[in-house]
């Protein structure tokens, strides 16, 4: 039976390895369906969080793929009650339909959102929150002509798993390690080509 | 671009070390330090620093030039799967690194550890489509255990480290470095360095042992434990420690292709090859065993067959050293994740001694039905052709087994595979999972290489032979003595097999038109004959056998036929045919 896993996988901050990681997924004819990317507390190891629509067999298959990769650290799956997990959705309305109802406020307030920018022909409103929150928000600004929308990926935290946390744990150990410093000094200083 | 890059900057004085190299002296530092003796590669453009270095490491490194850079690759490969050590190749950007793909992928499938290195345009001009500038980062990126692109001279001595690092460890596979040519030419300082850590990748894992006794207590309670064994006995050199295992536990070991040649052909529980045209009586009883113990392999479908319907009475324990490998393909019940060298011992400690009797003469018996409808009748065949079986009977038997049997791939592949009695290991070397058409012929110029004191034979359809046959000209600069066996019936045979078998004869594109091989083995002075006859064989293969030097044999075999046993493809393992 396939549902929503979210993928959590941490990374050395190499050029490249976001094309690694997807190919893992392209071979498995996983679709992403949403991912988002950044450094983690940890300098100089990324974060990627990636959700798919999947079987939790081939969750299970695509994390041991990713840490197969040598500069993956860690890969784990999540299904959706492991986790707490957030997107940002951004909604540019048109000024004059706002103007022409007033409840508009009341509706922000009711879905916890606020606005971020007024100008003269639109109002930009953020939303953060799951993924069916930012989904009933779209719906009930319909009526004010959205003009644009755009709907981060997800990025979630796993109080109930303390593998991420042991890997972090385990990176921080190894800070001292002095074959870490030597990996570290030696690590990528190429300039960048242009 | 070039104006840009430092100058190379040459001893101060006589003897004293330099205290600046350039990248490309970096490089060959780097491949002295990895004792990487002979290696492999074809110049071009964007690479020329690199052989410019080589130039003055010729005392040091032999450096082979191939004809085609998916020679370098093979013979690379046949180097590194003779040798047990990492296999180098060098080649120049754009189309000399695209060349070297398919090399890579059959490396990436058969693990072999490979480095290979490519020339890159300067990197200013990257991103440019400068002339003969590709993204083989990119394009090699699902091919290779890791790649690198190297900008700045200062990396090469810790990236080339690690490449090897990386290639050798763990579950071995191909790395490729690119290096831009402003890199190659820079001035950086010499330095001695060597990877043996990378925080992100643990290439050994801590073996449970808690699972391993959890195993053994599942083969003591077993009655009809089967043992499956692949290339992982071989490349974790566990050899010894396997034969313990299968000794003590009196357990029927089978082997997949890559496997061949890590237990003795003649070991009385060794029962043969898995798969699609392996033994009878392996893929037979893999339905009958009540537990199956998988060590360093990986379930390819031609072992397997249809997955739902395979092993089905039987719980499996499995042993490997890449984790994602485990419950890839087979759901284990006790799946390990280990190096064989350490897991294996253990594992024997536990197990009780054991004879399994009734069940070993169960793959006694059947073996004895192959080897009338099938085996026999190839080996020592009655009609007037020369059979495939025949021809690597006799070689087999000449080199009593002591001998680096290299194929290619198709039909040859698997009599060569099924007939040849092997007594040492790494006496195998073939293209596995990939099926690499064009493999066996450079890969027989890089094993011999790699062990000039054996005897090197690369056994080879004419359809193979065809797809590298170039590489005569490396034989003829370098005199490696090789020995060349075609088996030529003058077909695609093994897709003209499936043809037969499964589209109704319909021969499309199977049959082929071939030149005269002796005369073009001549054309490269290589010693060569030609037989058709049984009469003529014995001689021949002594011949070519006791030339001293490279040597070519075409043996011109019966042009239809059929390689059996056969498990149909998706066919259950259990419906395995003998006819």
């Amino acid at each position: 039976m396939k549902n929503p896993y979210t993928i959590v996988i941490l990374t050395e901050n190499h050029i490249g390895l976001l094309h690694r990681v997807v190919t893992v997924f392209t071979r498995l004819r996983l679709n992403i369906e949403s991912i988002a990317a950044s450094e983690s507390q940890f300098e100089g190891v990324h974060r990627y969080t990636l959700v798919i629509h999947e079987t939790e067999e081939n969750a299970q298959k695509v994390v041991k793929q990713l840490e197969k990769q040598i500069e993956v650290i860690k890969a784990s799956f999540f299904r959706e009650a492991e986790l707490i997990y957030r997107e940002i959705a951004l909604y540019k309305l048109s000024m004059a339909r706002v103007l022409e109802n007033e409840k508009i406020n009341s509706v922000l307030h009711q879905h916890d959102a606020r606005i971020l920018l007024i100008k003269n022909e639109f109002v930009i409103v953020e939303k953060t929150g799951t993924k069916i929150e930012t989904q009933a928000l779209y719906e009930a600004l319909e009526p004010y002509e959205i003009l644009e929308f755009v709907r981060s990926g997800r990025v979630a935290l796993t109080p109930a798993s303390d593998e991420i946390l042991e890997a972090f744990r385990h990176l921080q150990r190894q800070q001292d390690d002095p074959l870490v410093i030597e990996e570290k000094r030696y690590a990528c200083t190429a300039p960048s080509a242009n | 671009m070039t104006t840009q890059a430092a100058k190379i900057i040459y001893d101060e004085e006589p003897g004293s070390p330099p205290s600046k190299i350039s990248g490309a002296q970096a490089v060959m530092e780097a491949l002295v330090r990895e004792k990487a003796e002979i290696i492999f590669g074809y110049p071009g453009g964007a690479i020329m620093p690199v052989y410019d270095a080589l130039y003055s490491y010729q005392d040091r490194i032999t450096h082979v030039m191939t004809r085609h850079e998916q020679g370098a690759v093979h013979a690379a490969q046949g180097f590194a799967r003779a040798t047990g050590a990492v296999g180098v190749c060098i080649a120049t950007s754009g189309p000399g690194a695209t060349n070297l793909i398919t090399g890579l992928a059959d490396a990436y499938m058969d693990s072999t550890p490979l480095v290979c290195i490519t020339g890159q345009v300067a990197s200013p001009l990257l991103g440019t489509d400068a002339f003969q500038e590709t993204d083989i980062i990119g394009i090699s990126l699902p091919v290779t255990k890791w790649n690198y692109q190297v900008r700045c001279a200062d990396e090469i001595p810790h990236i080339l480290s690690k490449a090897f690092y990386i290639a050798r460890s763990g579950r071995p596979g191909p790395v490729l470095v690119d290096i831009a040519k402003d890199a190659q030419f820079a001035a950086t300082a010499p330095i001695d360095k060597s990877v043996a850590f990378i925080r992100s990748y643990q290439p050994k894992p801590d073996v449970n042992y808690d699972l391993l006794k959890e195993a053994a207590a599942l083969i003591n309670r077993s009655e009809r434990p089967f043992i499956l064994f692949g290339q992982g006995v071989i490349l974790g050199k566990a050899e010894t420690e396997f034969r313990r295992f299968v000794e003590k536990s009196g357990i029927p070991a089978a082997w997949t292709l890559l496997g061949a040649s890590a237990l003795d052909s003649d070991h009385p529980l060794n029962v043969g090859m898995l798969g699609m045209h392996g033994n009878y009586a392996p893929n037979l009883l893999t339905n009958a065993c009540d537990l199956l113990i998988a060590l360093g392999m990986r379930f390819d479908d031609r072992v397997t067959g249809d997955v739902k319907r395979y092993a089905q009475k039987a719980a499996v324990i499995h042993i490997d050293i890449d984790a994602s490998e485990l419950n890839k393909v087979v759901t284990a019940d006790v799946p390990i994740h280990g190096d064989l060298k350490q897991a294996l011992p253990e594992l024997t400690h536990w197990v009780e001694e054991g004879t399994h009797t009734e069940w070993v003469n169960r793959f006694a018996g059947l073996y004895q039905e192959e080897r009338v409808s099938v085996i026999d009748p190839e080996l020592f065949p009655s009609k007037p052709g020369l059979t495939m079986g025949e021809v690597v009977r006799r070689i087999s038997e000449r080199t009593n087994g002591d001998a680096i049997v290299v194929t290619d791939v198709g039909q040859h592949q698997m009599v060569a595979g099924r007939y040849f009695r092997f007594k040492e290991s790494k006496n195998l070397i073939t293209s596995g999972g990939l099926g690499t058409m064009g493999f066996g012929l450079p890969a027989g110029i890089g094993a011999k290489l790699g062990r000039p004191e054996k005897t090197v034979i690369t056994i080879i359809g004419d359809g193979g032979f065809q797809m590298t046959l170039q590489e005569l000209g490396t034989i003829l600069q370098t005199g490696v003595a090789l020995k060349i066996v075609i088996l030529n019936n003058n077909f695609l045979g093994m897709v003209r097999q499936w043809q037969e078998l499964f589209f109704e004869g319909r021969y499309s594109s199977t049959e082929m038109v071939n030149p005269d091989f002796v005369t073009i083995a001549t054309g490269y002075h290589i010693k060569a004959e030609k037989v058709t006859r049984r009469s003529q064989l014995d001689r021949a293969i002594d011949n070519l056998l006791e030339h001293d030097g490279p040597c070519l044999l075409e043996a011109v075999v019966e042009k239809e036929d059929n390689v059996f046993p056969m498990v149909p493809a998706g066919a259950s393992v259990s419906e395995v045919r003998l006819t």
